[in-house]
């Protein structure tokens, strides 16, 4: 074993195809190279590329229509291909189309002139949507479903469409209908077989699917041969149907299957399949051991994989297989269960294994709700004891549950209609008891996670779903076996004798969402009451600004108010930002980040008068630095006279709306990012939140807002706005997500009322958007489904609980300014008018910086303020 | 608490520092006494009681514990720093999370709402 290594020693790879397969292998051979280093292998690999951009997620394609760019689809992190260890071992070239191989010379000739020699070959060329033969199938209105480019020009001839048609009616077909009903198009699919989804659905499934797409809006034609696309009367296109039957639309769009991409192979002497397919064996080897083949253009024991999870184990075996030739760890591919679950137009589809009951002597389960519309069907083998397959449309929630137990051949329940029948009265569900998985279920198919690694990630620490998902990947793709995930890791918490507590602190057995529910359905008002009713000891540094938050959230009461001050940490306290010296910065608002000379000059007397340093914020304000205690209600009231508020930079709660300048002045805006700004920003201020929330509203894509970078992002499109949620900067930058796209301005505001009071209602203390949206156990549909689809029925009454927010708002300042009881407490010492002798400053580029404790030491105290800075330091007596 | 046993102290030490009602129940207040710079704290869960120790913290090098949030950990009724957040025991002046870093700790007590410390 180990001479050969050295015969293969500087391996020139070459991978003909950069799609999701492709990028997966590359992904997977630098990390094992990296892993054999430093006596591995020299490994350099050239990608080729047909398409003008590297690899893109092509899974999640039709959210191109729903507001996604190319760019966020990309599976390629950004400068990854330009990073130092991968340049000296990859080249990527784009726009290059592999032309023929020779494998006497072993050599690849590339459409750019190159030729390229290779040691080993790898081709994953994917496939092509197959165009059915129909006379008029080339028409300029006729289209396929395939790359960034086809939705490029489906979108161009979608802006003067009225209506589109999609011919198959399939999964992919199904998609690509969503496309269409995206770009705003009366919507068509015709079916040639009776029903929808075919492969996957049996026929009552199928029913119900298609009641489901058409109340959608979407019109269903199954049965239909189409035989010819003319010239229409009253659109641009007929589409005539061998039943004499015609349907003109626009434009049309063939999603009628896939056929591999094998023409290289075949050309080259390699041997492929009948009906197409490059035929591989299970090491993935074509029939020239120095080529391999994987993906959508492999066979493999007769079969085509159109699923992108059994493409990534064929990647990472060939992966294995050439970087790591001295690893004992033979791999090898044993074809792959093509159970899917998806959602198509918000409707959940599963099918798992022998969804049509073939098996012989197998028996099915039924249940169906027309009302609800939802069915479910399981495949019980003949003798009883094992779940051969399962089908669900309109909801599928125990998929996971189900597909574990086909997998693993887990002996069913006595009763095993209860896996998909509604709960009743006291009879609980069968659950699958995770601890009859065996240790090698994989749990995570996107991401080849086992239950073995999920256990032993927990006993590394990985407690939270978000640590998880971190440590192992597990979920953090489709998120489809997020559900299975938590029950893994909570049962082997419990195993290892973990706690699994999510208490707030030793004086509350109660989690924080657990508590804001206490308090809002016992209309608990105070802390004390609550300690009272619920908690124990005197609360602590944890509980109380928690609780202080959670009645803020509730009732909006001034924090300052005597029950609730002593809740307050220190920043709240003083409403301003304690510095390292023990002095405060002071943040006036300015709504979107506008403001007048007059308030700027404003600020500045302000800042000059009280020799405050003066720092722009990256939320588009000015923080001022270098206030002590007893001056903060005199630099507030001269602030309060100049029009401005409380900035809440202090508080957990919503800080700044960050807009770009918008349509009103740039030339590239399509939408008014300043005016919404300050709309939004004037709406939520203020609002108390388990943490700090920003938002940033853009007026176009190019996004200069960074709006995506936000807890909440707005983007105006040439429709509406979409509204993007859940994002972050600081120390661990997180995208945020699409949530909706094209909506109106009171579209907007009632989902973000919903969202924010959801965020507020459920998340765990000091846990910001993106943490909270990554421990969520249904991820972003769920998110969707609560905030979009109402689907907990919560709509209403989270926006009446954020309109009570808004109408109690008060400025704090103006309230502790006003207020005497409040007023009195801003001084240094209770006994004396003198000011902190430890706050001392020096002169740093013209403006004054807290003197370090050695300077400090070097000056008198008593004329410290006098010798260290040339700055009035003005405290006005009481 | 410590200071029940006033008695033992010299009578001059005890200053008379501020009213109860100056001080917001279960937070606390500086207090200049004698040049130094004592925080002060009023702590009520049914009968009213102040504690006294040093206001600087170590770990900060701020003035700043008389800001901080109080609480109990344990049997232990604390502060914690609102710059850091390290706690220190409020009869004693021992930092919790570090005892080289602890400060002193003063005799307080209430008198007809009137707040003393002894320094």
């Amino acid at each position: 074993m180990t001479q050969s290594t050295l015969v293969v020693n500087g391996l020139d790879v070459v991978v003909i195809g950069h799609g999701m397969v492709g990028h997966k292998f590359l992904e997977c051979v630098l990390a094992d190279v990296a892993q054999s280093a430093p006596d591995g292998l020299d490994v350099r690999v050239t990608v080729l590329c047909e398409e003008p951009r590297p690899a893109y997620d092509r899974v999640h394609l039709s959210e191109f229509f729903a507001g996604k760019s190319a760019g966020e689809l990309s599976l390629v992190s950004e400068g990854f291909f330009a990073r130092d260890d991968i340049r000296e071992r990859v080249r990527l070239v784009l726009n290059a189309q592999a032309v023929s191989i020779d494998r006497a010379a072993r050599t690849v000739s590339v459409s750019n002139g190159e030729t390229l020699a290779y040691d080993k070959l790898v081709i994953a060329t994917g496939s092509s949507p197959f165009v059915p033969s129909i006379a008029g199938n080339d028409r300029t209105d006729c289209f396929v479903y395939r790359t960034i480019e086809d939705l490029e020009a489906m979108r161009l001839r979608g802006a003067s469409a009225k209506s589109g048609v999609v011919v198959g009616g399939g999964l992919l077909g199904l998609e690509c209908a969503k496309a269409l009903r995206d770009l705003g198009l009366d919507t068509h699919v015709v079916e040639f077989a009776p029903r929808l989804m075919a492969v996957q659905v049996d026929e009552d499934g199928g029913r119900m699917l298609r009641g489901k797409i058409e109340s959608l809006g979407v019109t269903v034609h199954t049965h239909k041969n189409t035989t010819a696309i003319v010239d229409g009367e009253s659109a641009a296109n007929r589409m005539v149907f061998a039943d004499g039957t015609h349907l003109e639309v626009d434009m049309i769009v063939f999603s009628a299957g896939i056929r591999p991409r094998d023409e290289l192979a075949r050309a080259c002497g390699l041997e492929v399949g009948a009906r197409g397919g490059i035929v591989i064996d299970d090491a993935c080897r074509t029939s020239d051991p120095d080529i391999y083949a994987i993906g959508e253009c492999a066979l493999w024991q007769g079969q085509i994989f159109g699923l992108v999870a059994p493409g990534y184990d064929m990647a990472r075996i060939v992966a294995k297989t050439i970087a790591g030739a001295t690893s004992a760890e033979a791999a090898s591919f044993e074809g792959a269960d093509m159970s899917t679950k998806l959602k198509l137009m918000g409707v959940d589809v599963a099918s798992i294994g022998d969804a049509h009951g073939k098996t012989p002597g197998s028996r099915s389960y039924r249940f169906a709700d027309e009302r609800r519309e939802v069915y479910k069907k399981i495949v019980v083998s003949g003798c009883g004891k094992h779940l051969l397959g399962a089908v669900m449309v309109g909801d599928a929630a125990e998929y996971g549950t189900l597909l574990q137990m086909v997998l693993n051949r887990i002996e069913l329940p006595e009763a095993p209609e209860f896996l998909i029948l509604p709960q009743a009265d006291g009879k609980a569900k069968p659950a699958l008891g995770v601890e009859a998985l065996p240790e090698g279920a994989q749990i995570c198919s996107c991401n080849n996670v086992s239950k073995a690694q999920i256990c032993a990630a927990v006993r590394d620490g990985a407690t939270s779903l978000g640590a998880m998902k971190a440590a192992t990947c597990a979920g953090a793709s489709c998120g489809g076996c997020v559900p299975l995930v938590t029950q893994i890791m909570k049962s082997e918490m419990q195993r290892q004798g973990m706690a699994v507590n999510n208490h707030l602190c030793e004086h509350f057995p109660y989690s924080r969402q657990a508590l804001y529910h206490l308090v809002r359905v016992e209309n608990i008002k105070t802390f004390g009451d609550l300690l009272a009713k619920h908690g124990r000891g005197l609360g602590c540094d944890v509980c109380k600004p928690a609780v202080g938050g959670i009645l803020a959230s509730c009732w909006n009461e001034f924090v300052l108010k005597k029950e609730h001050a002593s809740l307050q940490d220190s920043n709240d306290y003083y409403l301003a930002n304690i510095q390292r010296d023990g002095t405060y910065s002071v943040v006036p608002r300015m709504p979107g980040g506008e403001v007048t000379p007059e308030g700027l000059i404003a600020v500045g007397m302000v800042a000059k008068k009280y020799g405050l340093y003066t720092k722009i914020t990256g939320g588009q304000r000015v923080d001022l630095f270098g206030a002590r205690v007893e001056q903060l209600p005199f630099i507030w009231e001269e602030l309060i006279d100049a029009g401005f508020e409380s900035g809440h930079a202090y508080g957990k709660a919503v800080r700044t709306v960050k807009s770009c300048v918008g349509s009103t002045w740039c030339r590239y805006g399509v939408g008014d990012s300043v005016g919404l700004a300050i709309d939004v920003e004037n709406r939520y201020k203020g609002l108390r939140a388990p943490h700090k929330i920003k938002f940033g509203v853009s007026g176009c894509t190019r996004e200069c807002a960074e709006a995506q970078g936000k807890d909440i992002g707005i983007i105006a499109t040439e429709r509406g706005w979409n509204l993007y949620v859940c994002g972050n900067g600081g120390m661990k930058p997180r995208h945020a997500e699409l949530l909706a796209a094209d909506l109106d301005r009171a579209t907007l505001i009632r989902y973000i009322d919903r969202f924010l009071m959801f965020y507020v209602r459920t998340a765990d203390r000091l846990q910001r958007t993106s943490v909270w949206r990554d421990n969520l156990e249904g991820g972003l549909d769920y998110l969707i489904d609560v905030v979009v689809h109402d689907k907990l029925g919560l709509a209403t009454e989270l926006e009446a609980e954020m309109q009570l927010v808004v109408d109690t708002y008060e400025c704090e300042w103006q309230k502790a300014v006003t207020d005497p009881q409040t007023r009195r407490r801003f001084r240094h010492f209770v006994n004396s008018d003198e000011g902190d002798q430890h706050v001392a400053f020096v002169e740093e580029r013209g403006q004054i910086r807290p003197a370090t404790p050695e300077e400090r030491q070097q000056i008198p105290v008593r004329a410290q303020h006098e010798t260290l800075a040339e700055i009035p330091v003005v405290v006005e007596a009481v | 608490m410590s200071y029940v046993a006033s008695n033992a102290i010299a009578q001059d030490t005890w200053v008379p520092v501020c009213k109860l009602d100056d001080i917001v129940p279960n937070t606390g207040v500086c207090a200049l006494v004698k040049g130094e710079q004592i925080a002060v704290f009023h702590i009520d869960d049914g009968d009213a009681r102040v504690f006294a120790i040093g206001n600087y913290d170590p770990n900060s090098q701020a003035a700043v514990l008389s800001r901080g949030l109080v609480g109990s950990l344990g049997e232990r009724i604390v502060v914690a720093s609102p710059i850091y957040k390290h706690h220190f025991d409020l009869s004693t002046g021992e930092c919790l999370e570090d005892p080289v870093r602890s400060v002193n700790a003063f005799a307080a007590r209430v008198e007809n709402g009137q707040v003393w410390v002894s320094a």
